[in-house]
């Protein structure tokens, strides 16, 4: 297409825009289901952005690392601190091991208890961080073995039971990413009908444009422009009012840890504006084609 | 301008017209006459390429009407003005955007012609009635604006289908005299009518040629008028 007629396409002229008359129950049709379908697609695109983000930084932070806590009466600890570190080192698919200071330690309690806690004085545990190399260690028999040599010695290996999480946040993402596919289908489905019925209401319209020397293209245009539009429209309110519910959604804390809120975050708040964008080329594309086979169909 | 050879059409059963062979020549004027049912608007409709022959070929500007495709067949409606038996309008437009629409799907600037648009309004009687929607016009009046949709694009050609059908006599003189006067301009004409009383009206005042469809054949009337 020249860029002639797609501005004529999209602008048009307004007497073009009239020869087709303004169809009542088509037009309300296209625009509640236009602004229906944006709506759940703007929870479907949070869900899937929030899955996204939690998979994300569950993956990332936490990739690879277990920790070891030794909990050991205070005048044992340092040695088996020593004890435990030996046996790491020594253990196979381990990249390192690192006891962390009592500051590192301090921070780590800080947001439970506060920050003027006196570590000394309770029976804190050592953590020992241990960062697992590409093939990765026998988890099983480094427990063993701990049990032998150090016994105030718990190996707490996070990437096992957070993978699974991790697994989740991505199949949830991928559900979400799918719900939108299908929402943009429903769409196109409900858009083919609606034009559908619009075409067939107006055979009579089509055979007076016809008969004094309408293009199919023009014909097309007329119903493709009208449909277009009311999608737009539709979905933008929709998103509107999705954005707003999205923005009432309860707010998940920092505090909160592994949980992230449902909403937008940065720029991800502009990504829902695609919406309308998306559901008018989806009117648009449907439209076109029921139209054209219409047209064809009568000749 | 239009040939017809050797055309025959039948919508499925038996044939309606056969071995119609016809040539409008630039500047003629024809009636096409014959009884209610004979195939005087089949015969229009495939002078204007609404249908097709099931035999035979029609030609139109020198090109076979079977090897138009869709969008040559609209170019080619924008060049042949016609008054349909049944004037379709849009009922939704008033009546000066029905005149008008011609221009308005073939892209032209309305504005451009408004000039010539109220000056036609005027020609056929109709500018004190731009604004009324179709169904509130008589039938001379619907009859008159068709006719001036018909003739809005300066086509070359008007095929008029039994342009004086629903109106009084009175009024199908005015309409005769419109076609007349488009004939003086230069364009060819083709009505089809069954009045008989029109026909001989017009005799005295263009010079036009009479053929019949009887028998599913098409002659030239002579003077059994
Ligand atoms: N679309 C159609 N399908 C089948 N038969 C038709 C159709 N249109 C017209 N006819 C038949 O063809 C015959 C001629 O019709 P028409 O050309 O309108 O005649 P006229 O204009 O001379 O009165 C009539 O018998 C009519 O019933
Ligand atoms: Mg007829």
């Amino acid at each position: 297409m020249s860029n002639g007629r797609i501005r004529s396409l999209l602008l048009g002229d307004a007497q073009a825009d009239r020869v087709v008359p303004p169809s009542g129950f088509t037009a309300h049709l296209t625009l509640f289901a236009s602004a229906a379908m944006a709506f759940l697609a703007v929870f479907a695109l949070a869900l899937s952005l929030a899955a996204g983000r939690l998979a994300d930084r569950w993956s990332d932070e936490l990739a690879r690392s277990a920790t070891l806590r030794i909990s050991a009466p205070a005048d044992q600890k340092a040695a088996q601190t020593n004890a435990a570190l030996a046996v790491l080192e020594q253990t196979p698919g381990i990249a390192s091991a690192r006891a962390l200071s009592d500051e590192e330690q301090a921070a780590l309690l800080a947001p439970w208890f506060g920050a003027d806690l006196p570590l000394d004085s309770l029976p804190v545990p050592q953590l020992i961080e241990v960062i697992e190399d590409d093939e990765g260690y026998d988890a099983e028999g480094l427990r063993l073995r701990l049990a032998a040599e150090v016994p105030g010695a718990v190996l707490d290996d996070h990437t096992r039971w957070r993978r699974p999480l991790v697994e989740a946040a991505n199949s949830l993402r991928r559900l979400g990413v799918f719900s939108i596919l299908l929402i943009g289908g429903a769409t196109a489905a409900m858009i083919t009908l609606a034009a559908n019925a619009a075409l067939a209401a107006n055979a009579q319209v089509i055979l007076v444009l016809r008969l004094v020397g309408a293009r199919d293209s023009y014909i097309a245009q007329a119903f493709v422009r009208r449909f277009t539009i009311r999608a737009l429209l539709g979905a933008a309110a929709g998103v509107a009012f999705g954005m707003a519910g999205v923005l009432l959604l309860p707010e998940a804390s920092d505090a909160g840890g592994f949980l992230t809120g449902l909403g937008f975050q940065g720029a991800g708040w502009f990504a829902p504006l695609l919406i309308p964008i998306l559901g008018a080329l989806v009117a648009f594309a449907a439209t076109w084609f029921a139209a054209r086979r219409r047209l064809e169909e009568i000749s | 301008m239009i040939e017809l050879e050797n055309v025959g059409y039948s919508y499925g059963g038996g044939e309606l017209l056969s071995e119609v062979s016809v040539r409008l020549m630039p500047g003629s004027f024809h009636f096409l006459t014959g009884p209610s049912g004979a195939g005087k608007t089949t015969l229009m409709k495939l002078c204007y390429g609404a249908l097709l022959p099931t035999h035979g070929t029609v030609k139109v500007f020198d090109a076979d009407m079977r090897r138009l495709d869709r969008d040559q067949t609209a170019l080619m409606r924008r060049r042949i003005g016609v008054v349909h038996q049944d004037c379709k309008f849009l009922d939704h437009l008033p009546v000066a955007d029905n005149i008008a629409l011609p221009l308005t799907v073939s892209g032209r600037d309305k504005r451009a012609e408004s000039e010539n648009l109220a000056e036609l309004m005027r020609w056929v009687g109709l500018a004190g009635r731009a604004d009324a929607l179709p169904p509130e016009l008589s039938g001379g009046e619907r009859q008159r604006a068709a006719l001036a949709r018909a003739v809005i694009m300066s086509p070359d050609v008007v095929l008029a289908d039994e342009p004086t059908g629903n109106v009084d006599w009175e009024m199908s003189q005015r309409l005769l005299h419109l076609l007349v006067e488009l004939n003086k301009m230069g364009k060819t004409v083709l009505i089809a009518s069954h009045d008989l009383a029109l026909i001989r009206a017009a005799k005295s005042q263009v010079q036009a040629r009479v053929l019949r469809i009887s028998n599913r054949r098409l002659q030239l009337a002579g003077s059994d008028l």
